[in-house]
Parts: C-alpha cells; structure tokens; sequence
C-alpha cells in the first residue's frame, strides 16, 4: 500500500518536478537566527489577505454593487444570510488586523534595518503593497454603502478637488461622473474587487520572489556593517555556515502566530461583530456625522488640527513627501549599522511616528473639535450654575442654550468641546470683553451681532458674568484698581 | 535561454541589406501586434474614461413653487439629479439650502462644506449653518464665520421661472469646480 502511494507520487514529482520547487522555494535555506519571533508579521499579513480574499469572495456571493440595491443586500448579509454577519465581521476584522500587522511588519523590517543593500526592491515592493492596501482599506470602506460610505467618498472628493490644475478632472475620474452616484459605487466596487487584489497578489509574488533570491534578513548583531562589497559573501557565509531549510526549520513560530492571528480575527468578528451599516446612504438625510474607519481616523484629525492655510499643502504634499521618503529610504541608508541598538535615530523615528499616528487616532475617535450638533437640546445646564441668579441671568442662560452656545461650549464639562469650557469664563474675561467676543466673534467663533438683540446680549453677558467659582474673583480691567475688600480676599 | 552547444549556430545571413527572413518576420509581428493593441486599446480606454467625453451640461431643475420657500425662512429642498441612472436609488436625490428673503430675493447653497464636503446644518436659532465634521460655521447668507473651510457655501445658480425656483445642480460642488462664479 505505501509503496504503491509512493509510486503515484514520484509519478506526479516526476512531471511536476515538486521536489525541486520546494527546495527551491519553502524550503530555501535561512539564517537560523532569522527563525525569531519578531520574523513573524509578514508571514502574519499574507496570512490576512489569505482571509480576506477567502472571505471578501464569499460576501460577492450575496453583495450586490448597485447604489440602489447594494443597502439592502448588506442588511440581508447581515440579519438573513446564515453566518453573513460572521463573514462580514471577518472580513472588517481581518482588514483591520491586516493593516495593523502590516505597520508593524514594517517597523520591524526598518528597525532590522533588512531594507538596506541588497534588499532595496524588497523594501520598495513592500511600500507599494502598503500604499495598495490602504487602497483597498478605503474602498472596502465604500463597498460597505451606508451613510459614512456616502459622506467618506464626499471627503475623498474635496480632498481631490484641492489638486491645483486637475482637480476638477480627478474628481470626474474618481466619481465616474458629476456626484456620488451609481457609477462610483460600480467603479469602487471594481478596483476592491478586481484591480486591487490582483495588483496585490502580483507585488506579493515579487516581494516573496525578492525574498527568494536576496534571502530573508539575519538577525542583525550590533557592530556588524552592511558594506556593498562583502555583504553577499557574508550573508552566504552564514548560509552555509547555519542555514536551515525555511519549511521545517524556521516556520514554527510563523505557525503559532498565524494561528492567534486567526484566532484573534475569529475572537473580534464573533466579540464586536461588523462595522455598520449605518443607515441608508440618502444625501437628503443631512442628521448625519460622517466619520472615517480606524486607519483613516488620523487623517481625519489631521483635517481638523492643521490651521487652514496650510491644509491644503499637507494634505496633497504630505501624502507625497511620505511616499518620497519611503521609496528613496534604501538608497539614503543602503549600508552600515543594521542593529537597532545602534541606530537612535531610526528607534525615536519609530516611537516618534507611532505615538503621533496613536494621538491622532486618539482625537479622531474622540473629535473635540466636532461641534455636537444636539447638544443646544440634550444637555442641561448645570444647577449649581442657575442657584441665586437673577431673572435677568436667567434669562441669560437661556439664551446660552437656545441660541446653539452649548454645541461649542460645555458648562462642568457637559457640552460641547470644540471651544473652551465656560464655567469659569468670568475669571478670565470682562464684562467689555464678553460683549466683544459675543458680538464680533473671533479665535474661531462666530460673530453673533447681527443674530442676537441687544437685550439678549445684556441677559446673555450678565449670566456669563456670574460663572466663577466662589472663591475666585471676576477679572477686571487693568484700568481698574481693585477695591480694597478684593485685597483682602487674596 | 542559454544556446544549445550542440546545435550550430545559424549562418550570418547572406542577403544583401543584412536582415534575415526570420528578423524581418518578427518586426513584422512586432508592428502588427502594436496595431492591434492599439485598436483594443483606444475603445478601452474611452470606455473607462468615459465620463471625460459625455460630460453632461448643468441643467435648470426646479426646487418647487416659491409658497414652499415664506420669505425670512431656510430651507432644506431637494432635487432629482439630472443626470441620474437607473440603478442610482436615493444618491440620485440631492439636498440644498433654500435661504429666502425679502421681495422674493433667494440664495441656494449647496450641502457640502467648502472644508471637506461633509452636510451643513442650519440651526434656525442662531441663524448659523454649522457642520459636524471639523467645525466649519457659516453666517445665514453663507459666508463663512469660523473654523477650517476656506471659503464660504457654495452657491447655486438658481432663477425664477412661472412661479418656480429652479437651481443650475448636478454636480458636487469642490474647490476647483465650485457650483457658481459669484
């Protein structure tokens, strides 16, 4: 029986010649010391487009990608079709998780400094896959057709319409046509479905081909210096000296990790389930405050941080200048030190990079500057700050709240946060002042002159007058001396 | 592919200009192949780029009978996209701003911030127009009153006809193709 199994399957190596492609692919020879636990986010990512295109394939069983239709399909996926919410919420999960091991295969691949000479192509394939997959993280975004879909794609327009001499056309381009309408979604749907993948599993194979003939990374000992002219000895060196086959030798830890990944995927889609959909994508419904996936939350926050005139700029430039860096990075840095104990630069880099993209994500799920739209109607004022007021006060603080104030400013913390707090404000501005900023606006505040009578802005005034603490007195005018009870008060 | 050592290799040719039958063969090949990649080509690239070549005209919708838009009022009012598919379901259906004034003076100002795009909303109280997204306000004419956009609305062109208020629309408005000059 197993010699007769044995025969069928030199049979088959005989005309497929297996043996030899496993050799010379699976089971290329390693450094043993690239066998580590910190080799295994790459594996990790192909491990997720893997998931992706398994799962993304199943879903275009139901899906279908029509502005009208496309709605009710993702609510039949996700309440009707047997396990089409699990499905759905893989694939969010695995985007996420793709994107996410990607970065982080990528910090580590710099921090080992395995993008320098020869593996620069490797590097610049690797960057090409992160900018495809961002590609496909925002269009998978769209193919999910709700509101945020909707009002995303809107951004994306703006953005694009910012583009000096050809904006006017990218849109046309990117819309497939004059608005966001049945040809966009068509058009998404074809570069997430179609021209995306196949653009990533191409630069993957070149990746893993790169991999193939300039051999993965050793571990990098400090002291030890990439020179062009000896590094192709050294490296051969080390094969020969403690290479191992790739498949069994090094693949284990791959294994286990490929496995939580999984796991972890399964675990979130199964916890938190799929992202949306939100409501249906009908522009007439304007009650909506569109906000980006996870990855683009920073972009996002960026948009809201950056003073407006140079916004612009960074938008379309900085984009530019990122994808300039990382392409021209092997050639900056081909050789020398590839240990990270001996590059400070490139670890503050990392940190640097990470903790901005972490902060701005951090404000864009938060968004301070958003104005809550509701909060003029949600929000009560506070009763410690209505106690003993008079009526005229009072009336003030009705006029804070109907005239829309609390939707950029809160009163002990409850409002709005995009401008400051006001619980306080009398210690900080006077009576002239308030009247001022309530009538000329200013420092990103409306001016209110002409939407406010007279009498509103003396009730108003006077109620803001009131909002100091006890024991700390309103400001006052320079020209002002204080008054001798006020001394001794301090 | 590394030549066969065992083969020998073909004589130089001996016609007079020097090309071979085979050399001329393959250029020919080569020309034929670049013709018709050409001629698949060109309806490709017409057909995906086809929204440069049917583009279509702005065109005079209307918004309704002007009773529907009392003079000191601002208005959501919506429109059927001109251009609109088939298959476009409600992203045919448009959203504006009606602002009526006065001795039947109108201003109709696109949804869309003029900062990233995101829907307007009027707060008829403050009389401000304020968006969700990065905090854009805008003053009840459309001006901008504070925060990141760069400009104020966007304004339709829109007339009077027979007792109807009708907006040149179809388009979404950006920075670099904003609905109107003015």
């Amino acid at each position: 029986m197993m010699e007769k199994l044995r025969q069928i399957a030199l049979w088959f190596d005989d005309r497929l010649h297996i043996k030899k492609l496993f050799e010379s692919t699976a089971g290329h020879h390693v450094p043993k010391s690239s066998g580590s636990w910190f080799y295994v986010f790459g594996s990790g990512t192909v491990l997720c487009l893997m998931i992706q295109l398994i799962t993304g394939t199943c879903l275009a069983f139901v899906y279908v990608p029509s502005a009208d239709e496309a709605y009710s399909t993702l609510e039949y996926l996700t309440y009707v079709q047997p396990f089409g919410w699990y499905l759905r919420a893989i694939h969010y999960w695995g985007s996420n998780f793709m994107v996410g091991i990607m970065m982080i295969h990528m910090a580590q691949v710099f921090l080992f400094g395995a993008y320098k000479y020869p593996r620069e192509l490797t590097w610049i394939s690797g960057v090409l896959l992160l900018f495809t997959t961002l590609g496909l993280a925002f269009t998978g975004q769209v193919m999910r057709f709700d509101q945020d879909a909707y009002w995303g794609l809107g951004i994306g327009t703006a953005i694009m319409g910012r583009v000096p001499f050809i904006g006017g056309e990218l849109v046309t381009l990117m819309l497939d046509g004059p608005i966001i309408a049945g040809e966009t979604l068509s058009r998404f749907f074809t570069l997430h479905v179609f021209i995306l993948p196949g653009t990533v599993l191409a630069i993957v194979a070149l990746h893993l081909r790169l991999v193939l003939t300039k051999g993965i990374n050793e571990y990098p000992k400090p002291g030890v210096v990439v020179k062009k002219e000896t590094y192709q000895q050294e490296y051969d060196a080390i094969i020969k000296k403690e290479g191992v086959p790739f498949v069994p030798g090094a693949i284990s830890k791959d294994m286990f990790f490929s496995a939580f990944v999984i796991l972890a995927i399964l675990f979130c889609a199964a916890m938190f389930g799929p992202s949306g959909p939100t409501g249906v994508p009908d522009p007439t419904y304007i009650k909506t405050a569109p906000q980006p996936d996870f990855f683009f939350l920073w972009i996002y926050s960026v948009a809201a941080l950056l003073p407006p005139y140079t916004e612009t700029v960074v938008l379309l430039g900085g984009p530019l200048v990122a994808a300039i860096v990382l392409f021209a990075l092997p050639f900056i840095s081909g050789t020398g030190e590839k240990s990270a104990r001996k590059r400070p630069i490139a670890v503050l880099v990392v940190v640097v990079s990470f903790l901005t993209l972490s902060l701005l994500t951090w404000y864009g799920i938060h968004s301070p500057w958003s104005p809550r739209m509701a909060a003029w109607t949600t929000d009560p004022t506070p009763a410690e700050f209505l106690k003993g007021r008079t009526p005229l006060e009072l009336q003030g603080a009705l006029v804070l709240q109907y005239k829309q104030c609390r939707n950029c400013h809160s009163l002990d913390g409850i409002g709005g946060q995009r401008g400051p707090d006001l619980s306080r404000v009398a210690t900080k501005l006077t009576k002239d002042q308030l009247i001022r900023q309530v009538l000329q606006g200013g420092g990103n505040m409306p001016a209110y002159g002409k939407n406010l009578s007279p009498t509103e802005v003396d009730a108003l005034v006077s109620f803001l007058l009131t909002l100091h603490p006890a024991n700390e007195l309103p400001a006052r005018d320079s020209a002002t001396p204080a008054t001798p009870p006020q001394r001794a008060g301090l | 592919m590394k030549p066969n050592p065992e083969t020998p290799v073909s004589p130089p040719c001996a016609c007079a200009n020097g090309t071979s039958r085979r050399n001329f063969l393959f250029k020919v090949g080569v020309g034929i192949n670049v013709v018709a990649g050409a001629l698949l080509a060109t309806p490709l690239i017409g057909y995906v780029f086809a929204s440069f070549i049917r583009k279509p005209a702005a065109q005079w919708i209307t918004l309704g009978p002007l009773t529907k838009f009392p003079a000191g009022t601002t208005r959501l009012a919506t429109y059927r996209n001109p251009n609109t598919r088939p298959w476009d379901g409600k992203t045919g259906d448009l959203p504006c701003w009606v602002r009526s004034m006065e001795g039947e003076k109108f201003q109709v100002f696109a949804i869309n911030c003029a900062h990233l795009g995101c829907p307007v909303r009027w707060f008829e109280q403050s009389r401000l127009f304020m968006c969700p997204c990065h905090g854009g306000v805008y003053y009840e004419d459309g001006a901008r009153a504070s925060g990141p956009p760069p400009r104020g609305l966007y304004e339709y062109n829109h007339k009077i006809e027979n007792g109807e208020l009708l907006v040149q629309g179809g388009f979404i408005p950006t920075l670099a193709r904003p609905l109107s000059t003015t």
